[in-house]
Parts: C-alpha cells; sequence; structure tokens
C-alpha cells in the first residue's frame, strides 16, 4: 500500500563527512547512504572525499577506493566489475543502476549514492532482494516440455531464437523493479518488471510447451495488471532493456487468447 | 508473526485468473471515447448560447441525444473501471473493498442522472 512519509526509524540525518585526501588537487564529493542494523540508529549520510587522480572511472572504483582506503565498514554488493552479475545495483544520482558501469563522468556535481528505493535494507548500500528473487522463481525460469525429450536438443529456428533478444540479457539486478511504482506500492502482490520480463521470455520461446499454463499463472489484477505502463523500468534499465515492451507484449498474448 | 517460506510470501493466494476482461474493457471503452468526446464537446457546443427552448428542441433531435446518452454511459463505465485500479493501486485491506463499493454505486448513480436528466429532454 501507499505511503508517502518515511516511518520515523528510516528518516535520514546528516552523517560524518570525513577528511579530505591530503595532497590531492583532483577531489571529487560523495555523499553515501549508512545504515547499520546493529547500532540502532537512524539512517545517515556520509560525506567522503575522493582523490580522482588515483581512482578509475567508474562509480564502483570510487566507492572499492572509499572502502579500502577510508572507511572499511562501508558496505556494499559487487563481484563482476562488468555489468553481468547485476550485484551492484544501486541509486546513483538518482537512477537505479549498476556502479559498474556507470562512469562518474555521466554526473554532474556530487555523487549521491543510496541504495535501491523501497526495498527493506539489510546494511548501507545492500537491499534485500529475498522477495524479489522469489517472485522470479514463482514465474517458473526454465523450459518447460511435455513432449519426450529429444535424442540430441530442443531445435529452434534462427527467427524465433531472435524473438529472445532483449529479453535474455537480463542480469537481475532489480533496478527496474525497484524504479516502479507499482511495484513500491503492491510489491508484495505485482511480479514486477524484472520478473515479468523473465516470465514472457519463457512465453515466446518456441521451445517451452506450458504458455497456456504460463498465462493462467500470470492472470491476475495484481500479479501482472498493475503494470500501467509508466516506463521508469525501460528508462532505468542499466542494459538498455525493455521490461514494459515486454510486459504490454504479454497483455496482447492474454488478450489474443480471449478476444 | 507467521513464519513463512520466501516462495509462499510471493505465491500469495495464487493467480485470480482475471484481469483481462477488465484490461480489454478499458481498451473498448477508451476506443469508443475517441471517438465519443469529440462528437459530445461539438454537439453540445453547438446548443450553447442559444435560448432554452431551442436547446430543448435540439436534443430532441436523435442524433445529439443519442451522442450524449452514450457519452454518458461509456464515459462512467470507463470512470468505474479506471477508478478501480486507483483504488487498487493506493489503498489496501478493508478500505480497498469499501472505497471500490462507494465507487461503483457513485458510477451507476451518476450515469442514471444523466442518463435521466437527458431523457427528460428528449422525450
Amino acid at each position: 500500500m501507499v505511503q508517502f512519509t518515511l516511518p520515523k526509524n528510516s528518516k535520514i540525518t546528516t552523517g560524518k563527512t570525513w577528511p579530505k585526501p591530503e595532497g590531492a588537487t583532483n577531489i571529487r564529493k560523495f555523499q553515501i547512504y549508512r545504515w547499520n542494523p546493529d547500532d540502532g540508529k537512524n539512517p545517515r549520510v556520509d560525506t567522503y572525499f575522493v582523490d580522482m587522480d588515483s581512482c578509475g572511472p567508474m562509480v564502483l572504483d570510487a566507492l572499492i577506493k572509499i572502502k579500502n582506503e577510508i572507511d572499511p565498514t562501508l558496505t556494499f554488493r559487487r563481484s563482476c566489475r562488468e555489468g553481468i552479475c547485476g550485484s551492484c545495483a544501486m541509486n546513483i544520482d538518482g537512477i537505479n543502476t549498476l556502479a559498474c558501469i556507470y562512469g562518474m563522468d555521466e554526473i554532474k556535481g556530487d555523487v549521491k549514492i543510496y541504495p535501491l528505493p523501497h526495498m527493506p535494507v539489510v546494511k548501507d548500500l545492500v537491499p534485500d532482494l529475498t522477495h524479489f528473487y522469489a517472485q522470479h522463481a514463482s514465474i517458473m525460469p526454465w523450459l518447460e516440455t511435455k513432449t519426450n525429450r529429444p535424442a540430441k536438443e530442443w531445435r529452434q529456428s534462427i527467427e524465433d531464437r531472435k524473438k529472445l533478444d532483449g529479453l535474455y540479457e537480463c542480469v537481475m539486478c532489480a533496478s527496474c523493479s525497484t524504479s516502479c511504482p507499482s511495484y513500491w506500492w503492491n510489491g508484495d502482490r505485482y511480479l514486477g518488471p524484472a520478473a515479468l520480463l523473465h516470465a514472457y521470455r519463457w512465453l515466446i520461446d518456441s521451445r517451452d510447451e506450458a504458455t497456456g499454463e504460463r498465462l493462467d499463472e500470470l492472470e491476475d489484477p495484481f500479479k501482472l495488471y498493475r503494470c500501467h505502463t509508466i516506463m521508469n523500468c525501460a528508462k532505468t534499465c542499466p542494459k538498455g532493456l525493455n521490461p514494459a515492451k515486454a510486459i504490454a507484449s504479454i497483455k496482447k498474448m492474454m488478450v489474443e487468447r480471449m478476444v | 508473526m507467521r513464519i513463512l517460506t520466501d516462495r509462499k510470501r510471493a505465491e500469495g493466494l495464487g493467480a485470480a485468473h482475471r484481469g483481462t476482461e477488465h484490461h480489454w474493457n478499458m481498451i473498448v471503452s477508451s476506443s469508443a471515447l475517441i471517438g465519443l468526446v469529440p462528437l459530445f464537446v461539438f454537439t453540445v457546443g453547438a446548443a450553447i448560447g442559444r435560448p432554452y427552448d431551442e436547446v430543448i428542441a435540439y436534443f430532441q433531435r436523435p442524433f445529439p441525444a443519442i451522442v450524449a446518452v452514450l457519452t454518458l454511459l461509456v464515459g462512467f463505465i470507463h470512470f468505474r473501471h479506471g477508478v478501480q485500479v486507483l483504488i487498487e493501486d493506493y489503498t489496501g485491506g478493508l478500505t480497498r473493498k469499501v472505497l471500490i463499493i462507494c465507487m461503483i454505486c457513485l458510477s451507476y448513480a451518476a450515469a442514471a442522472i444523466g442518463l435521466f436528466a437527458i431523457a427528460r429532454v428528449a422525450l
């Protein structure tokens, strides 16, 4: 359900300002959300100054530098550093994106970093994605077949394979779902752009034989029809995908089998 | 407090197996309104500023009366479905159900009042 104000214990306060690096001439200011579940305090925004002459070009480079050289308690997820694993999704300069492929040259002024919006926070920049992953699992993200397994492989034409382009590339970073107001207000029931994009990826897979069952499971005023084509998902996707289009295609399939 | 698995929480009560009809109704009513609203504006606009007797006589003609009836009827059906989505988006629990009931009653009442008014003028 909609909430227009933060709960008392989520109101953000001003945090610590860390000293500037000595002798550095090219300094950039970083304002980073901090919250520790163990200290019982409200979240705060800490200010860090990074010497850009000895830092890589991406936001993740700066975060790693801060953790290594300034504040080892700063917590965030990261793994591949090339936009494939989706671990380092966070809200940077007001946009949900992957820190590893978001260049600091794209940001004007101070760099403001928050965790993905409207998700429970585990610590600092780490959101709790448990429900998001469970929703993904609920759409059966695997090939479902009824025909006996072929001797070699499930065959697919080149044209049918092309239909999966723009869908299979999703890395489940949750940037899209956490940018969607419908997911903010009704995320307990609405599957969200990421899960629905994956659902469509299997719906149009020519080898999958559970299309009807998949559509049955999606046909729900909340699971699917909370999407109002707001398009935040397409705007924010760090991989340049269009979940809103995939959701519209699912709705078209629903109408197709009814009318 | 309930101890539920993540999957159980995500599945909830399962799919309602409905929603497509609502979606289709919105497409149909909005398509109809694309044509009806300009017609309504032009037909009502033509009567504005005329003397009372002329306006009554104007709405006793079939075309303006039918356009007005259809616009009101389709408009309130569209309103009823649209506002239901709005209520579902922003409210929950008992409030959601009460508001949906009130909104449906209000929509049908407003449509009925409009239709009665046009019928009284046209017939």
